[in-house]
């Protein structure tokens, strides 16, 4: 019988960048907020200290920083025809675990998602009429916008220290940056990192070519900064071991520099690790919730946390994975079509050619999270014309590198022997001088592509895993192709002494290597129950108290990655939290 | 010079280890000269770790400290695998943690999947690691009656190209493909990884390639050694403990 604890305000459920955010945020306005995160406490100054946390071992080969697979992992598909299976380690994607989240090991890259993403449906079938959207691509608009959420990018981008140059600045292009990108209120809160001669090369040859380089938008502090909250960074040291690892020299943007320390000193705030959240509890009439269930997993014992308002604010898979342990919501159903919990998940997808020069020095190991020059003439750009080459969405194109750890960067040619002394002679030659040009691609959605509770497979604590049924469909694969080709075509142009061509990609997609932990959908936002679990201020449409955060309320994925908007509609949820929900504790849209 | 090593490869500290342990009554071993390899188990230079294994039977540091010096033999760019440290790396890493299943689900029902659906054994990578020594082992005896690490280069070759690309088959139903991608990651992290693991002795991995390790700050350098040379200083997390 779990033991019932004296009723709080709020209680968010994992406590990284979203559940940060809140934190900070509502027991500013005088909630009592309590936190609960499954994972260990950890800070910068006990956890991220010279020299052991620059140890590729621990914390890229074995992912010490993220989510540990032997207590709780989803089973894994390609389609429905398969027997799904457990994902027993970690491979293409590293959810967070422990204070601070993905948000302590993430690169920092932090783009500006605008209305090419929100009102996706609407603007291809004004523009290429209904018959380009594929029938069982479930893309939807969101409900929300860019103009509503530009001061929250502004104010996410100031908090987490974003470096980078303004391309288009109330409505005017400028030199240097984006000009694909949506207005912006502001410049940068930093100038750009200190660019790479990968970097430079890239830029010129993407410029030769007619395209529109700029340094990509990166939480790594290029100098000193204090942000408004008074938050203290230090100036990026270039180490080139950002993503996987924490920052040493605080320079990083993450939620353990910024709102989760001012949270704590706020006497309204209280965190308790390795607390385990099993269920999210609703009153008798189903339109409210009441609390959580959790575990300590300290001496295993449960306990409930009644609550006015409960948050999901773990990473975007776990949230989903709660809604349907908590019966919240009606699951999706992808025969009927019917429920919408965990329907439209989606990832990312990309392509990328070794360019090797003779001689040239490119030091990969000097790098940041985000250390590349990007180019959205093929994301952004509406102009672009999709019509010729049958896709929806796009993909930015990057050059260079952003670290060069050793077990697991050492471009070789094609063809080079796996051992020997050709292989040790071809990796001292080419270590240094190879650059990288990739693609991140969009990912639509598609009615195939979908989470819900597994039949076969249990966690630790006796619960169904959660089971993810995703692939790649011809849309992707044929931006996939059109994205090979433009990066080989500049890569060609830059005369290397060899190269490995950008090839698209063809086969399923594999849960083994890492690709990208840019995991969307499940809890997704829109315009009415019948379409989504949240609105678009990200409440339940079931349950009014109840808000889940984070990449799951994307209805789509981009070709950037989530956390600009992740952020960005945090502040925007404790806003209207703040504002509207306490004042009138009913739906912010009426369904 | 082929026949020393075959001496060496053929007959050695297992084999007088092993008649030791049997009362000296092998006669197989009888025959042949029992000497103890100088250098197969050279001390370590500076303050690596103490030789000897933790998890490696006979039987299987036999099997590892021939694959790695075969995959990473010596010349002017490196000492060879034994030398860097590999052998005790992998041993150090199959005894630990991670060679013990740390972070790995490992509840069934257990079925083969498809290989988008990544690893599906119900072994940790220590067992994983036994199993495929076991049937590496008796494919060689059975092609050339010799157990891998007595065979000469040009044998060894020709089995680990038939592990890596799964032209050998495993008698027992072990899937060849998942030994060879684990004994491969092993070798790689052992000669990539920091010194702490008792690989990448002397940072030979990171001086071959030019990986300069954890240095403190590059700040500056990405401005002052651009297209150029980071001049060598190699450092290891003991280095800046």
């Amino acid at each position: 019988m779990a033991k019932k604890l004296p009723e709080v305000d709020v209680v968010l459920v994992g406590l990284g960048w979203t559940g940060g955010i809140l934190a900070k945020e509502l027991s500013e306005a005088g909630l009592k907020v309590v936190a609960l995160e499954r994972g260990a406490p950890r800070t910068p100054q006990e956890d991220f200290s010279l020299p052991r946390i620059r140890d590729e071992l621990r914390f890229s080969s074995r992912n010490d920083l993220t989510q540990n697979t032997q207590r709780d992992t989803l089973t894994i598909r390609n389609n429905p025809s398969q027997d799904a299976l457990p994902m027993r380690r970690l491979g293409s994607f590293l959810p967070g675990e422990g204070v601070g989240g993905a948000g302590a090991h993430w690169n920092g890259v932090t783009w500006r998602w605008n209305d090419t993403e929100f009102k996706i449906r609407s603007r291809y079938e004004e523009r290429y009429g209904k018959k380009f959207i594929p029938e069982d691509m479930t893309i939807q608009d969101w409900g929300i916008t860019y103009a509503e959420l530009e001061p929250y990018y502004e104010k996410f981008e100031r908090t987490a220290a974003v470096s980078g140059k303004a391309g288009n600045l109330r409505g005017r292009i400028e030199n240097g940056g984006n000009p694909f990108e949506g207005a912006r209120n502001s410049e940068y809160p930093l100038p750009p990192l200190n660019q790479s001669l990968a970097c430079d090369m890239f830029t010129a040859a993407a410029k030769d070519n007619g395209y529109h380089p700029f340094p990509r938008p990166v939480a790594n502090a290029s100098r000193a900064y204090t942000n408004p909250d008074g938050s203290k960074f230090g100036p990026c040291e270039y180490c080139g071991f950002c993503e996987r690892f924490g920052c040493e020299a605080n320079a990083k943007g993450s939620p353990l520099i910024t709102v989760i320390p001012i949270a704590m000193r706020n006497p309204n705030f209280e965190l308790r690790t390795h607390s385990w959240v099993t269920k999210v509890l609703k009153d008798p009439s189903g339109k409210k919730v009441t609390g959580v269930t959790y575990t300590n997993t300290l001496n295993g014992e449960e306990y409930e946390q009644p609550a006015g308002m409960v948050a999901l604010t773990a990473y975007a898979i776990n949230n989903v994975h709660l809604m349907l342990l908590s019966g919240i919501g009606k699951p999706y159903d992808p025969v009927a079509q019917t429920g919408v919990v965990g329907k439209n998940y989606c990832y990312q997808t990309g392509a990328a050619a070794t360019l090797f020069f003779e001689g040239r020095q490119f030091n990969p190991f000097m790098g940041t999270g985000g250390l590349n020059v990007g180019m959205d003439d093929f994301h952004y750009d509406w102009n672009f014309d999709r019509a010729p080459h049958g896709f929806i969405g796009g993909y930015n194109v990057a050059g260079g590198m952003t670290h060069g750890r050793p077990i697991s960067y050492r471009p070789l040619p094609a063809g080079t022997p796996q051992w020997g002394k050709e292989w040790k002679a071809a990796s001292a030659k080419w270590y240094n001088s190879a650059m990288i040009i990739s693609s991140s691609g969009s990912v639509m959605a598609n009615r195939y592509n979908y989470f819900e509770l597994d039949p076969n497979y249990r966690n630790v604590f006796g619960a169904p895993l959660m089971r993810m049924t995703f692939d790649y469909k011809a849309n992707e694969h044929r931006m996939g192709e059109h994205a090979a080709n433009v990066i080989n075509r500049i890569a060609k142009s830059m005369n290397p002494t060899l190269m490995n061509p950008a090839t698209a990609r063809t086969e399923p997609w594999s849960v083994v290597p890492y690709q990208s932990t840019h995991n969307t959908g499940g809890t997704i936002m829109g315009t009415n129950p019948g379409n989504s679990v949240v609105n678009k201020y990200c409440q339940s449409w079931d349950c009014h108290n109840l808000f889940v955060l984070g990449a799951g309320v994307f209805p789509h994925n981009s070709a950037y990655n989530p956390t600009g908007p992740v952020g960005a509609l945090a502040y925007w949820t404790a806003d209207a939290i703040k504002n509207r929900y306490l004042k009138n504790q009913a739906p912010l849209v009426s369904a | 010079m082929q026949n020393e090593e075959k001496k060496d490869e053929g007959f050695g500290r297992r084999d007088f280890l092993k008649s030791a342990v049997a009362g000296g009554a092998v006669a197989a071993a009888a025959t042949a000269a029992v000497t103890v390899p100088q250098g197969a188990q050279a001390q370590p230079a500076g303050n690596g770790p103490a030789p000897g294994y933790a998890f490696l039977n006979l039987d299987e540091a036999a099997f590892v400290e021939a694959l790695v010096d075969h995959m990473v033999p010596a010349d002017q760019l490196s000492p060879k695998g034994t030398d860097m440290g590999l052998a005790i790396f992998i041993d150090r890493a199959l005894a630990g943690g991670w060679g013990k299943g740390d972070r790995l689900y490992m509840q069934g029902p257990w079925k083969p999947g498809v290989p988008s659906q990544g690893y599906q054994l119900p072994l940790t990578p220590a067992e994983l690691y036994r199993a495929g020594i076991a049937a590496t082992n008796a494919h060689c005896m059975k092609t050339y009656s010799k157990s891998f690490d007595r065979l000469d280069a040009t044998q060894r070759q020709e089995v680990l190209l038939g592990l890596s690309s799964a032209k050998i088959t495993f008698a027992d139903g072990l899937p060849v493909r998942v030994f060879w991608s684990t004994v491969y990651q092993t070798v790689i992290e052992g000669m990539f990884s920091d010194p702490i693991y008792g690989g990448n002795r002397d940072k030979a991995g990171w001086k071959m390639i030019g990986f300069p390790g954890v240095i403190a700050n590059h700040a500056q350098n990405i401005i002052k050694y651009r297209d150029k040379k980071l001049p060598p200083n190699f450092v290891g997390i003991a280095d800046m403990s």
